[in-house]
């Protein structure tokens, strides 16, 4: 203990110059949370500079953060079943001691809403202040996935929107009617996304005027007398029929619940609304599902580099860092593979030891990291990499670009190759010169959702015929989708459609069809046409 | 910037709707998992919370997820102590490959069970679901004796304690306005211009008319009170005669030597469920204990169930003390009255008719409900006979003769039968069919 007392004073050399600590013992009061959040807010803009929305701190109990777990820590949301079944598992979980709670909740507003718990000590506080209300905060701020796709600013109005709404739907047409369209909706949720940003629609004003402006356009240039004009000869366009309904449905349609809100044919207007807050909610999402290593990382990496300054200042005591780094350690473990406690990869771990390369890279970088990026290596100014890092890129770009052969040294990863056909799983690369493009290749494929999640579009509808909806997945890798659940998905689907639903497995290279599911609606929500 | 919220004292419980729901959707599982719960539990803890475990089926939530089987699959994974490029590695037993992690094990997929807790108040909620108190027509025609008082807005009238003061300065000072009584500080006013014109001694002309002008005042002021009688209201009370929601439960039990351990365990069983019961409907229940052998005696709860006691087996004395412990304290217009009965059926010969007779004539008409607990040794039914069939006991052929609905009879001999025994007798329509299920 004396030796780490000592190492500590030799750390705090410069705290004569740097001044008293902020706190001392580990109670918290809400004046040592302002005293440290402006000494880290100092640290975060000068010496990081991170550039953030405006911060929120909500104090809230365990209970509390039970409650917002189970709302997908959003602080106000619709009501749903599923929600009370996850709060169930939390809380028994929790009570009998298998898990423990998270220590924040952030959220991707503006304000940027963090929730921290009052049972923490002002040690731990101190920490997810820095977490949570300057890391990722300046994550959402600043990354581009999330300037595309998320509304900060309006996030919470929205969901107020969907609560007060839902409700209503509830008590108008019964908790069962609505209860089964949020079913079915939240059953399409992953495929309720626009991958690609789409020309923004105008809102339905603009709409209706453009309709109008058409209207008055047509009638203002009408002339009878193209009507005697002779038609081509032959007639036929050059365009088939299946291209001409599949343009005017505009197909293929990836985002399944855009497609069911425009165009299925039987759905009440409430119905539609429903499945656009849903779809609404998922896209809120969707970029935070791109970025776990990223987002964790950038936090981790902020919360380490502030409390590491404000020590080395003096302004934290040698306990409070000793406590800090004790939480920050077990946060950042990453067991082997055979490891029982293995879980997949943690991303705070990869995340904070990704950007700590970045930094190693930038200032003080090997002919092996000068060979592999130029660009990075020895320029100095890690900060500024960093944060071009956190704004330009998602967790597939960001390995792919950033994951450096000592990395995969360090972390011992490994590429098993796992054919079904062969008898054994095959180590396809391992952390040699000849294995490192191959493992980051296949490590940046693993975060890349597009390669996560089945390619599942909307090809066609059968409108001469029986009404049926055509969908394709487009297989990878020969692995189909799960029957069972696949089955209850298309239930949803063809409930909510109101007609016969097709999904057919196709092999994209061979165009070889592999297998082929229909389901027919069993109790179609919606109206009679 | 920043703004720090202290939310602590905010409600908790927002997912109280959320659980609702989940509660309402997973019913079904809920309740068989409540039932196989209650069977396992000992009686004391019948009423409390507890885990609960209910298949996954009914409470799944599909997505379109790729098999976790087939095709070909990469893994990245950290911690190569071993491996070089091209060596075989033999499949890790159950899908998943070298580590998946946590991808598809997210929902429905892993789990056979889902696990979760149930508060005391929901676990008694679904375990007592679609049971109902016998409803029958004595209680109608009872007139209660007892009232209630509540608020009924205001009177002109009744007694001093019960005086609104805020209703009646209202009334006095919108009086005191429209009849234009003069204000404390208008006379005060006057006073001080008379004193100081009397003091000064000039303009005398002035202090007449002000002398004149306060003469006028204090007679107005004394015509006009400050309170007027037709100011004054009182509270008003009124009496609304109160259901009688208090109920008195007699457990009636025979502890002659014939009795084992095992059949008062199913008896014990039986009260517990009926206490807990009658505890959810009423808000005040009391319970008595009388024990019976040649005689009977009210007992408490310890020297019921534990206490030996050896004699004959007399029933209509437990029925007279029962007839004595009413009369003396719980006059039957005030109270609902229950009692079950738990015997093996015994009786001495002589005392059939008698019991019979007390049961017609005054016990059953003061009764809501008498159930009639016939126990039987673990694994064979009650009384049976020598040639296999069954032979109806004394006490059940004395009250299958009585056959009124306020008395419910029934057999039980094993101790998972108690619940569905309880549940038949209570169940929401079951209270016509029982007379004559009982063989």
């Amino acid at each position: 203990m004396s030796i780490i007392t000592s190492l500590g004073n030799v750390l705090g050399g410069g705290a004569a110059a740097g001044g008293e600590p902020l706190y001392q013992g580990a109670d918290w009061d809400y004046d040592k949370v302002r005293r440290v959040y402006d000494a880290i807010e100092q640290v975060a803009v000068q010496d990081l500079g991170l550039d953030t929305y405006t911060n929120q701190i909500e104090v809230i109990t365990s209970e509390q953060m039970l409650d917002a777990y189970s709302s997908i820590g959003m602080p106000l949301f619709y009501k749903h079943w599923s929600f009370g079944k996850h709060f169930a598992r939390d809380e028994a979980m929790y009570r009998s001691g298998q898990r423990g709670l998270a220590y924040e909740i952030v959220i991707n507003s503006n304000p940027c809403i963090s929730y921290i718990m009052e049972e923490n000590t002002m040690t731990m506080q101190t920490l997810v202040i820095a977490h949570a209300a300057f890391g990722h905060n300046h994550f959402f701020k600043n990354n581009y996935l999330f300037q595309q796709w998320t509304d900060a600013d309006g996030i919470l109005d929205y969901l107020s929107f969907a609560k007060e709404y839902i409700a209503k739907c509830e008590e108008r047409f019964g908790h069962v009617a609505v209860e089964r369209v949020l079913d079915a909706a939240h059953a399409l949720m992953n495929h309720g996304v626009h991958r690609y940003p789409r020309r923004r629609t105008p809102d339905l004003r603009n709409e209706e005027r453009r309709a109008r402006e058409r209207e008055e356009h047509r009638e203002r240039t009408f002339n009878d007398l193209w009507r005697t004009v002779p038609g081509k000869a032959g007639g036929a366009s050059p365009l088939s029929d299946r291209d001409r309904r599949r343009a005017m449905l505009e197909l293929p349609e990836e985002n399944i619940l855009y497609f069911l809100e425009k165009k299925a044919p039987r759905l009440d207007g409430w119905q539609r609304e429903l499945l656009r807050i849903v779809r609404h909610v998922a896209q809120y999402f969707y970029p935070q599902r791109q970025t776990k290593v990223m987002n964790e990382g950038c936090a981790t990496y902020c919360h380490y580099r502030i409390l590491q300054t404000l020590h080395e200042r003096g302004q934290l005591t040698d306990g409070a860092w000793m406590e800090a780094m004790h939480s920050h350690t077990n946060v950042v473990f990453q067991p082997d593979f055979d490891d029982r406690r293995y879980g997949g990869i943690n991303p705070y771990a990869l995340g904070f030891a990704m950007m700590q390369d970045i930094e190693r890279i930038a200032s003080n970088p090997t002919a092996e990291d000068r060979e592999w990026f130029p660009d990075l290596a020895g320029r100095g100014d890690p900060m500024g990499a960093l944060r071009h890092a956190w704004a330009n890129y998602r967790d597939e770009s960001f390995i792919l670009q950033y994951l450096s052969p000592a990395l995969i040294r360090k972390f011992r990863l490994f590429h098993v190759a796992d054919d079904a056909r062969d008898p054994e799983m095959k180590v396809a690369a391992i952390h040699d010169e000849r294995g490192y493009r191959a493992v980051r290749h296949a490590l940046a494929r693993q975060y890349d959702i597009a390669w996560a999640e089945a390619d599942i579009q909307i090809v066609d509808v059968d409108l001469v015929g029986d009404r049926r909806l055509i969908l394709e997945h487009r297989v990878l890798n020969q692995v189909l989708l799960d029957e069972a659940s696949t089955k209850a998905v298309l239930q949803h689907l063809a409930d909510l459609w109101g007609y016969e639903v097709e999904l057919e497995e196709v092999d994209p290279a061979t165009g070889a069809r592999l297998k082929k599911h229909t389901i027919a609606p069993r109790r179609v929500l919606g109206s009679p046409v | 910037m920043f703004t720090i919220v202290d939310r602590r004292l905010n409600p908790s419980g927002k997912s109280l709707a959320n659980r609702q729901r989940f509660l309402r959707r997973a019913k079904e599982q809920v309740m068989r998992a409540v039932r196989d719960a209650s069977a396992k539990r000992g009686i004391k803890d019948i009423d409390m919370g507890g885990d609960i475990s209910i298949s996954p089926d009914g409470i799944k939530e599909p997505t379109l997820q790729r098999s976790s089987s087939g095709g070909a699959r990469n893994y990245v994974v950290p911690g190569n102590k071993e491996f070089m490029s091209g060596d075989k590695i033999k499949r890790p037993p159950q899908g998943g490959g070298g580590g998946q992690g946590n991808e598809g094990a997210d929902d429905g997929d892993g789990q056979d069970e889902f696990r979760f807790v149930l508060s005391r108040e929901e676990f008694i909620d679904l375990f007592l679901e679609d049971l109902e108190l016998p409803d029958l027509a004595k209680r109608k025609l009872a007139v209660t004796d007892s009232l209630d008082w509540h608020r009924a807005g205001y009177s002109v009238s009744g007694s001093p304690t019960n005086l609104n003061l805020v209703r009646t300065m209202r009334n006095s000072l919108a009086r005191r306005i429209a009849l234009n009584r003069p204000t404390g500080d208008e006379i005060k006013a006057l006073r001080v211009e008379i004193d100081d014109l009397e003091r000064t001694g000039r303009d005398r002309v002035r202090l007449e008319e002000a002398r004149e002008e306060l003469a006028l005042l204090l007679r107005r002021t004394q015509r006009i009170p400050y309170i007027d009688p037709v100011d004054v209201r009182y509270n008003r009370f009124d009496a609304t005669p109160r259901p009688a929601a208090q109920a008195v439960m007699f457990c009636l039990m025979d502890v002659s030597g014939s009795m084992t351990e095992h059949m008062k365990d199913l008896a014990k069983r039986f009260y517990m469920l009926l206490y807990l019961f009658l505890t959810r409907r009423y808000k005040h229940v009391e319970v008595v204990f009388i024990r019976h052998t040649h005689k009977a005696q009210e007992v408490d709860e310890e020297t019921f169930f534990y206490s030996p006691e050896t004699g004959g087996t007399v029933v209509s004395t437990a029925l007279e003390e029962m007839q004595r412990v009413v009369e003396a304290r719980f006059p039957p217009s005030e109270w609902n009255i229950y009692a079950a009965q738990a015997s093996d059926g015994d009786n001495a010969l002589s005392d059939n008719g008698k019991t019979a007779q007390l049961m017609k004539e005054i016990i059953l008409p003061i009764c809501q409900y008498y159930a009639y607990i016939e126990v039987g040794q673990d694994g064979m039914s009650p009384g049976l006979a020598y040639g296999g069939g069954v032979r109806e006991t004394d006490l059940w052929r004395t009250y299958k003769s009585i056959a009124e609905p306020v008395l419910a009879m029934r057999r039980v001999t094993q101790r998972r039968e108690i619940y569905p025994v309880f549940r038949e007798l209570f169940a929401k329509d079951g209270v016509a069919q029982q007379a004559e299920a009982g063989a």
